[in-house]
């Protein structure tokens, strides 16, 4: 009866609202694309490998991250453009680790294919760098056991969906998202925390996402 | 006066609630918003909206307006053109009458906020009055291609300020202050953008005569050649060889403008005798606009140059599928063929109504994925919350910030 047992620990739900800060930072070409990012924060590399999720999350479920949407609609590179979009950013612990992805692919690319240094965006199109400015708070929602937990998720707003799954795990370097944290640890149910754990959310909208954790919960509380 | 609490069946409880919790963090501070008038205008109407609901949410705001005579305003309207690119000749006589009448201003204006919000280039050297205070210049042109003599001009007071906004990322300039980017919205309870019953919808129809016995593609505008409705009418006579449509051009009359009554004529000329096209002279009345829109089947904003381009959240809002420019804030507000069709010519633009009159389950899919992301990214709510961080970021300098 895990479900409807109090824990110790309650689960608070946070959530995260975002502001975009110009850097004023531009490229217009692939050379230049590369040397920003290789100097630009770790704010700015992780605002255009994660905006797309939540500005676009009912239309995507696979968002394309904006280095690999410039360089396919904008230079017209699809082939670097599906492999900057292919990169499995569920598989990194860190935004510096991603970083240095994104170089290595770029990179790779740049050796054996010279010409592309010859194309430039129009005027217009060029790639403008972002910083992400993450404003993290407590709401007033508090879920003591897995019942109130997931009439929670089913109410409250997408950012803090995506507070507790993307940045948490990535931004703030924890090994895994929150709520399969909480639901092993605290709840002592493994196999749901797993089920949660393995999701890769980067293919799923935000909206699917809440679906499947709430399926998955319903689903241990119907077995209870 | 709208209630905040009407906006929850828009946008859902928990964003009305995250505006609450953010506005606490606020409390005690004052915020005093600064332009160059409170009625007319796109500033001035945006704020008109906006300080009432934050004050319900008991952020502190006040609004006060500068003074400027008739040549301090024709000053600053050749600031603005010249800001979007225009040439201009400014002379330095522009400029001392520019600085004459900012420091009657700032002799005579009461500034008393915690922050300091001002708006456009007009109320811009009042920053000479900052004291401990914050303060935050909001900058709603396009300035991606400035005339550099006004733009320096303006940067020696820009970098004494302690952030500036911008509405698109092209319009970011290397300063040595924060920029933030934060879009204009649209309020979706307003005139212009709420649900109408359909009696009004055909009384609009009926008023200016449109019959609704064919479709309708629209662009509503004022009669601007940046706006391109010349260009608009030759996209429509490339559909109609096809497609049997009618073309509504509708705008209000700008008295500042002399060469508005001059491309209302070229357009008026360029429409011939089609009884399919309807050129309409607006008189200012938002629900004609709201009421025009609903009753279109494609709407049209071929904008050759657009500061951020509302008209277009205007009509995603009400799901319609939307033709438009890829340029200005266009791009932010349509994903090309996810949220509506972006264009580049007069072909491009009509191929794209033609797809949208033929394939109505595609234009309909459009519409819909529009108005969620109007819904997601383009309203007042949004708007507020991101007026609200950024006041709290004036205290946090980190990226990452705990509240």
């Amino acid at each position: 009866m895990s479900g409807l047992i109090k824990v110790i620990e309650p689960f608070r739900f946070y959530t995260r609202l975002h502001l975009s800060e110009l850097t004023g930072l531009r490229a217009s070409n692939l050379s230049q694309l590369l040397s920003t990012v290789k100097q630009v924060s770790g704010s700015c590399v992780y605002h255009h490998t994660h905006r797309f999720l939540q500005q676009h999350q009912y239309l995507s479920p696979e968002p394309p991250n904006d280095f690999a949407y410039w360089v396919s609609k904008v230079l017209g590179e699809d082939e670097l453009g599906e492999r900057l979009a292919s990169i499995d950013t569920v598989q990194f612990s860190t935004v510096r680790k991603l970083r240095d992805k994104i170089i290595a692919t770029i990179e790779d690319y740049l050796k054996n294919n010279m010409s592309v240094k010859l194309k430039f965006a129009g005027e217009g199109e060029e790639f403008h760098f972002i910083k992400s400015i993450s404003f993290i708070l407590p709401t007033n929602y508090i879920a003591y056991n897995l019942r109130e937990f997931v009439d929670i998720v089913k109410n409250i707003t997408i950012d803090s969906i995506y507070f507790h799954i993307f940045e948490s795990r990535l931004r703030l370097e924890k090994k895994t998202n929150d709520f399969s944290n909480w639901i092993e640890t605290s709840i002592g149910d493994k196999e749901s925390s797993d089920k949660i754990s393995r999701l890769d959310p980067y293919t799923h909208t935000l909206e699917d996402l809440r679906k499947t954790i709430i399926k998955i919960v319903e689903q241990k509380l119907r077995d209870q | 006066m709208t209630n905040i609490e009407e906006y929850i069946p828009i946008v859902g409880q928990p964003i009305i609630d995250d505006l609450k919790l953010l506005a606490e963090k606020l409390k005690g501070k004052v915020i005093q918003h600064i332009n160059s008038t409170v009625v007319g205008g796109g500033v001035a109407e945006i704020l008109s909206r906006m300080v009432p609901l934050l004050r319900e949410l008991e952020v502190d705001t006040r609004w006060d307006a500068i003074r400027g005579g008739e040549h301090f305003f024709e000053v600053t309207k050749k600031f603005h053109n010249a800001l979007h690119g225009r040439s201009e000749e400014i002379t330095q006589r522009d400029f001392d009458i520019f600085l004459e009448t900012s420091q009657k201003n700032i002799d005579a204006l009461d500034i008393h906020g915690d922050i300091i919000f001002v708006h456009d280039p007009q109320p811009i050297a009042l920053i000479k009055k900052k004291a401990s205070n914050k303060w935050i210049w909001r900058c709603h042109i396009d300035v991606s291609n400035p005339n550099q003599q006004v733009w320096k001009f303006l940067k020696n007071f820009i970098t004494s300020y302690d952030s500036a906004v911008f509405s698109a990322p092209s319009f970011s300039q290397r300063l040595p202050i924060r920029q933030f980017l934060i879009s204009p919205s649209i309020d979706p309870l307003s005139d212009k953008n709420r649900e109408l019953p359909q009696e009004t919808i055909d009384s609009v129809l009926r008023k200016y005569n449109i019959k609704k016995d064919k479709p309708i593609i629209t662009q509503i505008s004022r009669f601007d050649r940046l706006k391109d409705p010349v260009g608009v009418i030759e996209a429509y006579k490339q559909v109609k060889k096809y497609i049997d449509c009618q073309l509504i051009l509708a705008g209000g009359s700008a008295a500042d403008d002399p060469e508005s009554a001059q491309v209302l004529e070229e357009v008026k000329t360029r429409s011939g005798h089609d009884k399919d096209m309807h050129i309409l002279l607006l008189p200012q009345d938002d629900i004609v606009v709201n009421a025009l829109q609903r009753a279109s089947d494609v709407i049209v904003q071929k904008s050759l140059k657009e500061g951020f381009g509302l008209t277009v959240a205007e009509a995603l809002w009400k799901a319609k599928p939307v033709v438009a420019s890829n340029v200005g804030g266009i791009p932010l507000q349509i994903k090309h063929k996810y949220s509506g069709l972006l264009c580049h010519s007069i072909d491009g633009a009509s191929f794209a109504i033609k797809q949208f009159l033929t394939n109505p389950e595609y234009a309909e899919k459009l519409g819909q994925n529009g108005r969620e992301h109007i819904r997601n990214n383009f309203l007042i709510t949004r708007h507020i919350r991101e007026y609200m961080l950024l006041f709290l970021s004036l205290y946090h300098k980190e990226d990452v910030v705990y509240l």
